[in-house]
């Protein structure tokens, strides 16, 4: 039980903090569009290639990239909304997921059919390859990075949402289009740029997960999915729910694969099974 | 009505000549995708529930069908029947977790259902991983019948789809039938009714789960094998994409839409390559931008329009 106890968390929540920001995005995309994104998985592994294309062909590093990659899968997001999940809005919501679900395939085919599925390797930037030796264990200092950021990603998002007046015209939005119309606001752009925040959303934690993973078309699939469990077992209607839901799930995931490996893959779907059998409402959800 | 009925007879005679023109075994594929998609139908375009995990059915029906096949000795018919039986029974174990989710929130539940199975099959030591169950006998049917000849296969595959979609038709057009399209339409008014509604909810994905097993088995019988692509969510996603493509909760969609889907991918293949993905998932969205009712519900709204909205 020792070596258990001394396994230290933070190298633990590292899938956890992809998780957080994933399903982050997915709620934030869901609360104003009304739209599950498929795409997202395929978006997070965009900016992972879109990272790795920047450094292998224009020599753009890791630092710049972090900033210009959301950005670019951002804008992708935008062009998305603008052409076509605009017209779906007063449809039923399986048309989103059914339309995101086909581009989710274009996206991952184009890549797949530029690069193959085998994995690119993307190295660590130098400023971060060394690691804390914190008595008991060794952290890397690229893995407390990612951690680091990604918390700080998430908890500017929720302050953005939740304590400004930007957020609050955003939740206003959210709760009565029409009215918030009225009042002259313009929803329409406020919708365009949550969908394209989320996307950048995505491509941001794909930047940050490119040195840690190989870089390959595939890799966002498998996770979407994951991430779908994640939601299914937080519920999508606090922003705060979904990042502890995904944190919480990467780290029981962490210590799955340390006792026994063969059931990592499925431990957060278990975890799912037990959810709804208990609070078929999700742990945050008010609503089923 | 006696039109309705001819169209019917039309069908059944072009499949009953249909493995002298075109190659057997690719009319076979298409008879098991169409079972699968019209099973799938039941559930998306009748009763308004989208699985997105509906492969696992068409997987674990697939290895349960091979290995008893196998590694049993069981004959064609008790195979299908382990198959089918298979997944009904987790299509009772998932529908009865899944319906407590509405909405898409009920996809995602599915689709993540499926991948556990999706990850049990890959890890199990009875379905051989990656490879799968390779070389499963066809065996004879009722001790007199050689399977191993397409053309009989044929005609076993054939009279299959047939009574399965017998039975969905008659599902369809059952008091049950609809009392599920009374809970797509509305669900909370189909409650003040007094209908038990998760019930209803749950014997179609039962249903629904069994038939799409019954396709999966059915398929081990064409090709002899049953891998993983079967429980990938890749079949999830090309089942609703046939559906769609053909129109869904129309009676007919499904077969034309898995037609168009297996031609498609069946003449792409060799062409493009790793492109086939990225040619359905295009398709995917041309036909939720512009094209929702799909081919058969397209084609019979033209044809009310031209009799003058009758």
């Amino acid at each position: 039980m020792t070596d258990i106890l001394a396994i230290p968390i933070p190298a633990l929540m590292v899938n956890g903090s992809f998780y957080a920001m994933l399903s982050l995005g997915l709620a934030v995309i869901f609360g104003m569009l009304n739209i599950i994104n498929f795409a997202h998985g395929a978006l997070y592994m965009m900016g992972a290639f879109l990272a790795w294309m920047a450094l292998e062909y224009l020599g753009i590093g890791y630092w710049p990239s972090l900033i210009l990659v959301p950005l670019a899968v951002g804008l992708f997001g935008v062009v998305i909304e603008r052409t076509m999940l605009r017209w779906l809005y007063k449809l039923d919501h399986l048309y989103g997921l059914l339309l995101t679900f086909g581009l989710a395939l274009v996206i991952e085919g184009l890549f797949t059919n530029g690069y193959g599925v085998s994995g690119q390797p993307y190295s660590i930037p130098d400023d971060l390859s060394g690691g804390f030796n914190l008595g008991f264990m060794f952290l890397p200092h690229y893995r407390g990075w990612v951690i680091f950021a990604s918390l700080a990603v998430c908890f500017a998002t929720w302050f953005g949402i939740e304590k400004t007046r930007l957020g609050a015209t955003l939740r206003a939005a959210t709760e009565n289009p029409q009215l918030t119309q009225a009042f002259g606001i313009n929803v329409p752009l406020l919708v365009m740029l949550t969908y394209g925040f989320g996307a950048a959303l995505a491509g941001f934690a794909g930047v940050l997960a490119a040195p840690v993973i190989q870089v390959s078309p595939l890799m966002g699939s498998h996770l979407i999915i994951t991430v779908f469990a994640v939601v299914v077992i937080g519920g999508m209607g606090s922003i705060l729910g979904s990042i502890i839901t995904g944190l919480g799930l990467g780290v029981i995931e962490g210590l799955t694969n340390l006792l026994y490996p063969a059931a990592s893959a499925t431990v957060v779907f278990f975890i799912m099974v037990i959810v709804l059998m208990v609070k078929p409402a999700g742990l945050f959800g008010k609503e089923p | 009505m006696s039109r309705k009925l001819f169209a019917y007879l039309l069908l059944l005679a072009i499949g009953l000549v249909a493995p002298f023109f075109v190659y057997p075994v690719l009319v076979m594929k298409v008879l098991c995708f169409a079972l699968f998609a019209c099973a799938f139908n039941l559930l998306l375009g009748y009763t308004g529930l989208l699985s997105f995990g509906h492969a696992a059915f068409f997987g674990t029906a697939a290895y349960v069908a091979a290995y008893a096949i196998k590694a049993w000795g069981f004959s064609p018919v008790l195979g299908l029947l382990a198959g089918a039986g298979a997944s009904a029974l987790l299509g009772w174990a998932f529908g009865s977790l899944a319906i407590r989710r509405q909405g898409i929130y009920f996809a995602m539940v599915t689709l993540a259902l499926a991948q556990l199975m999706y990850f049990i099959f890959l890890q199990a030591p009875f379905t051989g991983g990656e490879d799968g169950l390779q070389g499963v006998p066809r065996g004879t049917l009722f001790g007199l019948i050689d399977l191993s000849r397409d053309l009989n296969l044929y005609y076993f595959v054939l009279a299959i789809f047939v009574s399965a979609f017998w039975l969905i038709h008659r599902t369809i057009h059952s008091p049950f039938g609809q009392i599920l399209k009374a809970i797509r339409e509305n669900e909370p008014r189909a409650i003040s009714l007094g209908y038990d509604v998760a019930k209803y909810k749950l014997l179609v994905f039962v249903l629904s789960a069994a038939l799409a097993g019954l396709a999966g088995a059915t398929k081990v019988l064409v090709f002899k094998f049953a891998t993983l692509t079967d429980a990938h969510w890749h079949s999830s996603g090309e089942v609703v994409l046939m559906t769609l493509i053909g129109g869904m909760g129309t009676v007919f969609g499904p077969l034309v839409g898995a037609g168009v889907v297996v031609s498609l991918e069946n003449e792409l293949a060799d062409k493009v390559g790793s492109l086939v993905s990225v040619i359905m998932g295009a398709i995917f969205v041309i036909c939720v931008l512009a094209f929702r009712r799909g081919i058969v519900g397209e084609i019979s709204a033209l044809y009310r329009r031209v009799l003058g909205q009758k």
